[in-house]
């Protein structure tokens, strides 16, 4: 696994859509904590672009990362490697430059603006998003052999979970409005990992608005260590599921 | 537009001028009251003097006479008062309730309290004991004393020109129902109420039809419901208290033409947890005040004729909420920086003016350089409504789809009542 892990490391990290993404995430950040007069406004804006852009790159590189090596995962197969561990080692190899790129180019200037506990929370949702967006277009890309079709399936599910995903949300609230779904809120918000993450940004962040009764409910679940805790434990569920489903796709595709 | 305008001025000013010309008349009546008519004497008590007991001292005392109590411990169940009397502390005596009596009581007019400190009075909701309590009595001061763990600190009722200043009252009870109000005062006018610190009770201080009084210079905090509290009390006011960390915020209901000037309310946080709240009264004015840090700035609910300028708005989760059921109130020259909402309202009549605030949201142009932006400002957003409508959707907070239709509302606004509006939004902070 070290060998082909190596290998893939290497040929993303001289990849040029890469180094664009770290010098894109780099520029946006830097800019947005010299634009803005403080540091809280600042980070608000990050995350506005950790949010959108840090998902999209993610889902959209690692679809055609993966269809673009179709030969050489071919290649690999016919070696004495086991299927599992080609896949395993694509994947790893593909999240840890994407966090790589994102560490470096949002990372340095939250550490350098924003205060310790912020930059934390937001550096490791900021991963985990990358992580679980590269998990997803593993498993758009394993169920179907076409690349055009592979594409399209990881837009739509970015644009699910960026877009469509909340205004289903304000949909369903509108529809139960006189129900009191506070906790129920709760639970929809872990079934999108960008709500997921941006409320628990927001926590370290906006504390002003998120209090209020629906705050105090979120503050109660999410703002405790067992709370920190339990969402970190979804995120890592959010990378899992998707990931051991195309996992077990991998295994008995005819390739 | 003019003609209304300059009433309400003429009527606050009235007020002010009021307010002031009561602290001076005041003035010198105390002065006189300290000035010993001929004949009166000084008895002290002492724990091991000959006069140990301050209840054989009351009794044996005359009106004019001043006692003075020496420092010790004093357990003398219910102390009555009923000569014009000074009563003076040396060294900070304490007089103990034992959780069973009513400490003090004044029953008679001119008597002076002061350098005491009043401890574990009972507690009781049918009469409602108190550290000090003052019964049907004129010019009565209460000053620099510490009033700790009492039911209520100091209750007045019935009371005229009394004076309350430099307190220290302090309780540390959990739940509403064990604690009375710090300063409680009842049908009572002319009252000053200045410099004491309040915290830990139920309300901070409590005004029930009280008139004519000032409250200045106050700190309320940590306490168990409001930091003040006014229910029918007209013709008040308050000036440069500072309100912080009260379980929900200051209220003033029912009641006309109270002055709040100066004041800071700090850190209310809660659903129901304003720094001010407002309800179902008019012709006040407001100014000078800071509210930081609130769940809810201020609160407007059936509140009519109210003018609030030179306001500072800072870092609230919603600066104000402005309920449909206001009119002719006027918001203006106040400054509206990091909150979260500037406003929020819950409906869509709009019969309230904003003018010339400055709102840091504002995202307009001023190509004359006036210093007032040339595109009117719309304060409510359109998620401001949504949430108003619909508390839960606070877990979309921040998510781009908000942001998206809170853009397109702000061009072409059909969902936002399109009167809610400041016509002339200042460009550069109103200088306070």
């Amino acid at each position: 696994m070290p060998g082909i892990l190596k290998y893939i490391a290497l040929d993303i990290l001289k990849n040029k859509i890469v180094i664009a993404y770290t010098i894109m995430l780099a520029l946006f950040s830097w800019s947005a904590f010299g634009l803005e007069d403080n540091a809280s406004k600042g980070a608000l804006t990050v995350l506005n672009i950790v949010l959108l852009t840090v998902p999209l790159v993610s889902v959209l590189f690692t679809t055609i990362y993966v269809y673009n090596s179709n030969e050489f995962i071919e290649l690999l197969v016919s070696h004495p490697v086991k299927r599992s561990m080609i896949w395993k080692s694509l994947f790893a190899g593909l999240s840890a430059s994407l966090v790589l790129a994102y560490l470096l180019g949002a990372g340095i200037p939250l550490v350098l603006f924003t205060d310790p506990g912020t930059a934390a929370v937001m550096l490791i949702s900021g991963s985990f998003l990358s992580v679980i967006f590269a998990a997803l277009a593993f498993l758009a890309a394993v169920l179907t052999r076409d690349k055009a079709k592979g594409i399209g399936v990881s837009i739509m599910l970015w644009l699910y979970f960026a877009l469509l995903f909340d205004g289903l949300v304000l949909f369903l609230f509108f529809q139960f409005s006189d129900y009191p779904v506070e906790k129920l809120v709760v639970m929809l918000s872990a079934l999108s990992p960008i709500d997921l993450s941006r409320i628990l940004v927001l926590l370290h962040l906006d504390v002003s608005a998120m209090m209020g009764y629906t705050g105090a409910i979120f503050k109660t679940y999410f703002g405790s260590a067992w709370g920190l805790l339990m969402s970190f434990c979804l995120l890592l569920l959010w990378i899992w599921i998707p990931f051991s489903l195309s996992l077990r796709k991998f295994i008995k595709k005819d390739l | 537009m003019s003609a209304p305008g300059s009433t309400t001025t003429k009527m606050i000013m009235g007020i002010i001028i009021d307010t002031i010309g009561r602290f001076l008349v005041l003035l010198p009546a105390t002065l006189l009251f300290f000035s010993k008519p001929a004949g009166s004497t000084t008895i002290r008590v002492a724990p091991a003097g000959h006069q140990a007991s301050i209840s054989a001292a009351l009794a044996a005392c005359k009106d004019g006479d001043t006692i003075i109590v020496s420092k010790g411990l004093y357990k003398e169940g219910n102390l009555v008062i009923d000569k014009s009397v000074c009563l003076l502390g040396e060294g900070m005596p304490v007089i103990d309730g034992e959780n069973k009596f009513e400490v003090l009581s004044v029953k008679k007019s001119d008597v002076t309290v002061r350098g005491l400190r009043i401890q574990n009075s009972g507690r009781s909701a049918m009469s409602d004991p108190g550290g000090i309590k003052i019964y049907d009595s004129a010019r009565v001061t209460v000053e620099g004393n510490e009033l700790v763990d009492n039911f209520f600190g100091i209750y007045i009722q019935y009371g005229t020109d009394c004076i309350v200043r430099n307190n220290l009252v302090k309780a540390s009870q959990k739940e509403e129902h064990q604690s009375g109000n710090g300063i409680h005062c009842w049908k009572s006018a002319n009252l000053q109420i200045s410099g004491n610190r309040i915290s830990g009770h139920r309300d901070g201080i409590y005004f029930e039809f009280v008139t004519h009084s000032v409250i200045w210079r106050n700190i309320s905090e940590n306490n168990l419901r409001y930091g003040l509290h006014f229910m029918f009390s007209n013709d008040d006011s308050y000036i440069t208290n500072y309100f912080r960390n009260n379980g929900a915020g200051v209220a003033v209901m029912f009641t006309k033409k109270v002055v709040m000037m100066n004041n800071t309310f700090e850190e209310n946080w809660g659903d129901s947890a304003y720094g001010l709240l407002l309800k179902e009264i008019s012709d006040c004015f407001l100014s000078g005040n800071t509210f930081t840090r609130n769940t809810t700035g201020i609160f407007f609910d059936g509140s009519n004729r109210i003018t609030m300028e030179r306001n500072t708005l800072k870092s609230n989760g919603w600066a104000m909420r402005l309920q449909a059921n206001c009119m002719d109130n006027k918001i203006r020259r106040n400054n509206f920086t990091g909150n979260t909402f500037d406003v929020g309202t819950n409906g869509f009549l709009t019969l309230n003016e904003f003018t010339e605030n400055y709102w840091d949201k504002y995202e307009g142009y001023d190509l004359d350089k006036d210093g007032v932006g040339d595109v009117p400002y719309h304060p409510l957003s359109l998620y401001s409504i949504i949430v108003e409508k619909n508390p839960p959707a606070m877990l979309l907070f921040r998510s781009f789809m908000i942001n998206l239709l809170d853009k397109s509302e702000k061009l072409l606004p059909s969902l936002t009542p399109d009167n809610f509006i400041d016509r002339r939004p200042l460009t550069k902070p109103v200088r306070l």
